[in-house]
């Protein structure tokens, strides 16, 4: 499959995840934040960084970004749209998945390899994991506190649309312990810790983190 | 010209660690009494034309869509009476 990852002004992890999507079996195609079409590509992520330096709020600007019309208009059909970490902000900023994400509540900056519980595994970018499979990612957050009202949380859960959780102690003050969620159909998925630097063992805490990228496969042969 | 300006401010219920984090200061520079500090932000908007409901309208639309994120944050928006150039006008006087 083609998978497109988009690179913003201050994207910093998007050539990672190019390197996973390729480690993962497909064919990596790069787009740029000014792209008004998608290069026939048929899934996307939007990679950490700090997009536009993380002005106004983070991911608030990359929201209006020219590339972003064809992505939610792909995704609210159906494509599988990731967002990691930066990407995560800015599909909350974009309204595609509920909630925000706010300054850590301890209000340092966060980076250690995160043990968590993969929760919903009927998405394309997590079938390749078994139910509440347990898998250790690298996190590297300042902004990564999950929060939405007590009913939007009640509905994340009741839907199942938790699709990972934070293992030990809370993070980054997530709350319910969230470290990502995705929509009622499961194809967009936003994640705060990075799968995508723990695809290969000699550059991460393991390869816990391919299956984000190889569920896709999985997905569409099933 | 108009000139509005657009408050935004944490809801009162989300957490605000950089609000705690200047409340945690002030006792240390031996500031006391502070009980509680929240940290917002403050938007001053010059646009064509005098104030009228259409353009307070538009200006409301911008702080719903850009200038704020409803999911934790609040704004408030407010006419002023001088522009940027008229106050410096005056302070150069």
């Amino acid at each position: 499959m083609k998978i497109g990852v988009v690179t913003f002004p201050g994207s910093l992890d998007d050539v990672d995840a190019r390197r996973a999507a390729e480690v993962g079996g497909h064919e990596a195609v790069a787009l740029w934040h000014g792209d008004e079409d998608l290069r026939g590509v048929d899934a996307v992520v939007l990679p950490g960084g700090f997009s536009y330096g993380d002005y106004l709020r983070c991911g608030a600007i990359s929201r209006f970004s020219p590339v972003m019309t064809p992505v939610i208009e792909a995704a609210q059909k159906g494509m599988p749209l990731l967002g990691i970490c930066n990407g995560f902000q800015i599909l909350c900023e974009s309204h595609l998945l509920p909630g925000a994400l706010i300054r850590n509540d301890h209000r340092k900056f966060v980076c250690v390899d995160q043990r968590l519980r993969i929760e919903r595994v009927d998405t394309p970018w997590t079938s390749a994991y078994e139910q509440d499979q347990e898998i250790t990612v690298v996190l590297k957050n300042g902004e990564g506190g999950y929060i939405a009202d007590e009913a939007t949380l009640d509905m994340l859960e009741g839907e199942g649309r938790v699709v990972a959780r934070y293992l030990g102690r809370n993070p980054n003050g997530s709350l319910r312990d969230i470290a990502g969620v995705s929509n009622e159909r499961g194809n967009i998925v936003g994640l705060m810790p990075h799968p995508e630097h723990a695809i290969e063992a000699l550059t991460g805490p393991g390869t816990d983190g391919l299956g984000f990228f190889t569920s896709l496969v999985e997905a569409v042969l099933a | 010209m108009a000139r509005v300006v657009v408050d935004v401010m944490p809801k009162p219920e989300i957490l605000d660690p950089q609000g705690k984090a200047v409340l945690g200061a002030l006792p240390r520079l031996g500031f006391t009494g502070v009980r509680e500090v929240r940290q917002g932000k403050r938007f001053e908007i010059e646009i064509d034309g005098e104030v009228t409901d259409e353009l307070l309208a538009q200006v409301d639309k911008m702080a719903e869509t850009l200038l704020s994120n409803p999911v934790i944050e609040d704004y408030e928006v407010h006419v002023e009476e001088h522009t940027v150039a008229e106050i410096a006008h005056e302070a150069g006087r």
